[in-house]
């Protein structure tokens, strides 16, 4: 598979930073760990398309499992389990 | 599209700073901090990139040629991507401990240490 | 300092920051650009050492010293989370925690999953030296597979399941086995971490006997790297989920709130 052409790049580019954007401005902690994930996703597109699969590998397992998961278990620790 | 993407890492990193500063909750700021370590990833793959080339992983049917793309970034990419999950866990382990000994976890409200 | 003042000097600042961003970036050459110099050498000291997946070799094989490096970073990072996130005295921790209620589909995905995403993380981790994949992906993929016994209704189930003072034990061991295997190269080649094992002659370019030391390596990363994670997030489910009591005064913490 040669590389994706210069418009799928830049449309993940741009996806990625505005993803980025929304993760930045949500305010909710328990909002951000799902626009979190999403981002992660969004990442490891672009990271496909950059011809990356093993920075893609990682980053689908780190950022839209792990850390939302953290995020997501530390939210739960400190409104005391309601 | 030649610098296209340098900009957007640029613009990741200071999104991320940006959340960092006007956060009113640590988790908020940590997740910000991740999201700023996401745009060293997009500008270390970005310089490795070359146009036309495909990932530098050879199967046992094709031949190693060298119009593969930089595999020293992805390697540094994926340490980077390592090191940024433990730095995030380090961190929201903080603010749980701050959070039960302090009792709030904004920011502003954490001028002061207490002993 | 007040909030509107480090704003202010935040967006000052970044805005300097961002022109001599920007600077930069219109010096580099240009995005897509046909020389890389490392690629070469790298790609060709791969072939050498018959490894067909190249970023494996630069990250095992040339590089190895980083790859200890990150992994005494995980090692201790997750040590010190695990610290922090000890229950204090005041706090007690409930023994006994009555399975949730789960959707009986939800329940059967998440038993069927679970085998299927444990082979295909054995499955990446072997093959890391042939296809995109390796130790810390596979590893990852591990970790996160174990937890659909949670997700399936069961938090007792998922105690018993991962023990932890297994898993502490697993990644101390994958840690110092990493570290005996490139003390080995030492003692054979007189160079640390050098690739001593027989690689292969070039046929076996893209087979699973090939590339020496690398895979070896790959499964101790992913033992490692597995067992950092699970403990890790052992501890945050521990204190999410079993811990009652403690030192906040009113038992919930207040927060900034959604503004």
């Amino acid at each position: 598979m040669t590389g994706g052409g210069d418009v799928v790049i830049a449309l993940a580019l741009t996806l990625v930073a505005l993803a980025g954007t929304t993760v930045i401005m949500t305010d909710a902690p328990e909002r951000q760990a799902v626009t979190l994930s999403v981002f992660g996703v969004l990442l490891s597109l672009l990271f496909l398309v950059l011809q990356a699969p093993d920075v893609a590998l990682s980053e689908i397992g780190v950022g839209a499992a792990i850390v939302p998961l953290l995020v997501m278990l530390t939210i739960r620790t400190m409104r005391g389990g309601r | 599209m030649t610098y296209y993407a340098y900009f957007v890492s640029g613009w990741l990193m200071l999104a991320g700073m940006w959340g960092i500063v006007r956060s009113r909750d640590l988790v908020h700021a940590t997740v910000s901090l991740s999201v700023a370590q996401a745009g060293t990833y997009v500008l270390l793959l970005a310089v490795g990139y070359q146009n036309g080339a495909t990932a530098p992983v050879f199967g046992s049917t094709e031949s190693p040629t060298t119009k593969v793309v930089d595999p020293v970034v992805q390697a540094m990419t994926l340490t980077d991507i390592v090191v940024s999950a433990v730095v995030t866990a380090l961190l929201l382990a903080l603010s749980i401990q701050i959070g039960k000994r302090q009792g709030t976890v904004d920011p502003d409200e954490l001028a002061e240490l207490k002993g | 300092m007040t909030r509107r003042y480090r704003m202010m000097l935040f967006l000052v600042s970044a805005g300097c920051l961002g022109v001599l961003m920007a600077m930069a970036f219109l010096a580099m050459p240009g995005f897509g650009q046909k020389s890389h110099f490392y690629r070469d050498h790298a790609v060709a000291a791969s072939v050498k050492h018959v490894t067909a997946n190249v970023v494996e070799s630069v990250t095992f094989d040339q590089r190895g010293l980083d790859t200890l490096g990150e992994e005494v970073i995980l090692l201790v990072s997750v040590v010190g989370a695990a610290a922090l996130l000890r229950p204090s005295k005041e706090e007690d921790e409930k023994r006994k925690l009555q399975p949730g209620r789960v959707l009986e589909g939800t329940r059967l995905m998440g038993y069927l999953m679970l085998a299927v995403t444990m082979l295909i993380g054995m499955d990446v981790v072997i093959h890391g030296h042939l296809t995109p994949g390796g130790g810390f992906q596979g590893g990852v993929i591990l970790a996160t597979g174990i937890h659909l016994v949670y997700l399936a209704g069961n938090y007792p189930a998922l105690e018993r399941l991962r023990p932890e003072h297994v898993f502490e034990v697993g990644e101390a061991v994958g840690a110092a086995a990493f570290a005996i295997l490139a003390m080995a190269g030492m003692i054979v080649a007189g160079a640390f971490l050098a690739n001593v094992i027989p690689q292969g002659d070039s046929s076996a370019f893209g087979h699973l006997l090939s590339a020496g030391t690398v895979p070896l390596l790959n499964v101790l990363v992913g033992l490692e790297v597995a067992s950092s994670f699970i403990v890790l997030l052992a501890a945050f489910f521990k204190q999410a989920l079993a811990i009652r009591g403690g030192a906040s005064p009113q038992g919930t913490v207040d927060r900034g709130g959604d503004r």
